[in-house]
């Protein structure tokens, strides 16, 4: 559905930018690429985490596993819904016992999503430590999580929602601040 | 897509569509039987009575099985240690479940039909695992589900029925999900074992279990259910074997790549050879029982979520 969008809060130079800062900062913080692994959440994050799989494949000349999150089996919310999301596939096809995992999402609003994806990880073994990357964070908290790595804050009101769209499934990149329909969340918020 | 079903009775009926959201839904749950903690806490909350009056391994265990992987709450019944056997009828039994806010009950039934009646007086959902010779949708869609995996697309496949055609639920169930699916199907079996009603089916019918083979890709090999044959449909097992049982020389004789099924259990050396059943270069039927957990997890999921709000 096409929304009135109020404003372009990243484009696509400003989007590679931020990837690469990224990169930087998990490289930083993990003082490099081993012992290192990615988590991308369906179906955005899954992107972003490669785009910052890549970059750190430039700086290090490392290759970094990527894991795949549907989160679908963890929602708290699907029995109140009319319209039933669809399982899809979950892929770690690695073990990520005593790793550093990085998880990779679009945007952090409610921190449901992460709490759900959080609970994912654990049935896949112990990790070492889980660090949150997100390229936007909107706020409006409902859980206490916070992210070790953000691509940028960007405050927002209820009855607006961000989009973030990227070339792999949309036909750009860039990240949109949108006006929801008259202030009900048809988009699923978790 | 969405699935709008509040009871999964039996695939006759069911779409396409419907029928691929079923499978596509029980391919990603597969992932989750491999974890190291293999549990998801979808269901978590939920109550479901596995009710059994008949015999069952298979079906029992992979149900109960689904249920807990997906952290649902699971109570089993079984006729011969409960008030049935003190004569309690399946409305009283029903009734009670529902006075005890149950979300969701299996059945399995020898009467045709008992999983429709229990919806009557069953708030909850419904799920057939098998009533009498009519349906038992979860084999049938383990069994597509196997079959995808091994032939990518069910359309188009040759797949032929082979024994007590009679008295199979899998085969009634199978015949409707997969001629939904595009696939052909035909049925082979000593005459007597034909339905009457499969010439409404309008499929193929096999008597020679060698003509059967050279047109099949894949064979469902049915029991031949000792239980149920109280006439004589057949003058002898040996002879059954002989005219009908699916042994490897026929199988070589066809000279062709054959898959072969089974929904268990299985009569070793009647309806199909015991070396064949265990020659992974023939035999899905490990396969089936593995994704019999899938697809059960798949439908439980399906129909947990509310229909309308």
């Amino acid at each position: 559905m096409e929304r009135k969008v109020k404003a372009k809060i990243i484009d696509e130079v400003g989007l590679k930018r931020t990837t690469t800062r990224l990169a930087h900062e998990i490289l930083e913080q993990n003082r490099g690429a081993d012992n290192l692994v990615i988590v991308g959440i369906r179906t955005r994050g899954i992107y972003l985490a490669q785009r910052i799989i890549d970059e750190i494949t430039n700086i290090e000349g490392k290759n970094i596993p990527l894991g795949i999150l549907d989160i679908t089996m963890y929602r708290d919310d699907f029995r109140e819904r009319l319209r039933q999301p669809v399982v899809q596939q979950t892929e770690i096809p690695f073990d990520i016992y005593d790793k550093n995992v990085v998880l990779v999402d679009d945007v952090l609003y409610t921190g449901r999503t992460t709490r759900a994806a959080l609970e994912a990880l654990m049935s896949f073994g112990r990790p070492a430590r889980i660090q949150l990357a997100v390229l936007v964070d909107r706020g409006h908290r409902e859980l206490p999580i916070k992210p070790d790595y953000v691509g940028k804050n960007i405050p927002t009101s209820i009855g607006e929602e961000v989009q973030v769209k990227m070339r792999e499934v949309d036909d750009e990149d860039c990240v949109l601040l949108v006006e929801s329909p008259s202030g009900t969340n048809d988009e699923i918020n978790l | 897509m969405v699935f709008k079903r509040k009871h999964l009775l039996g695939l006759e009926g069911v779409s396409a569509e419907e029928i691929k959201l079923i499978l596509d839904t029980a391919a990603s749950f597969k992932e989750v039987l491999d974890r190291p903690i293999p549990k998801v806490p979808t269901l978590r909350g939920k109550t479901v009575v596995n009710l059994f009056y008949e015999a069952s391994t298979r079906t029992r265990i992979s149900f109960e099985l689904a249920e807990k992987r997906l952290s649902a709450d699971t109570i089993n019944f079984s006729a011969s240690n409960s008030s049935v056997s003190k004569g309690e009828s399946l409305r009283d039994t029903a009734q009670n479940i529902e006075a005890m806010k149950v979300d969701m009950v299996v059945i399995r039934h020898a009467a045709a039909g008992a999983p429709h009646f229990l919806t009557h007086w069953i708030k909850g959902s419904v799920i057939n695992a098998g009533d009498g010779c009519h349906e038992h949708p979860t084999q049938a869609l383990l069994d597509m589900m196997t079959l995808r995996e091994t032939h990518d697309d069910l359309k188009g496949l040759h797949v032929a029925i082979v024994g007590d055609i009679l008295h199979s639920r899998v085969a009634r169930s199978n015949i409707f999900g997969l001629t939904t699916m595009g696939a052909e199907v035909a049925l082979c079996a000593p005459a007597p074992l034909i339905p009457i009603e499969s010439e409404q089916w309008k499929i193929k019918t096999f008597f020679n279990v060698d003509q059967a083979i050279a047109w099949a890709d894949i064979l469902i090999v049915l029991r031949i259910q000792l239980e149920r044959q109280t006439a004589n449909f057949f003058p002898s097992l040996r002879e059954y074997h002989n005219y009908f049982g699916i042994t490897r020389e026929r199988l070589e004789k066809a000279g062709k790549k054959i898959t072969i099924m089974h929904p268990g259990p299985i009569n070793r050396g009647i309806e199909l050879d015991s070396d064949l059943a265990d020659d992974p270069d023939f035999s899905v039927i490990l396969n089936q029982v593995t994704n019999g957990v899938a697809v059960r997890m798949a439908i439980l999921y399906l129909l947990s979520g509310e229909v309308e709000k």
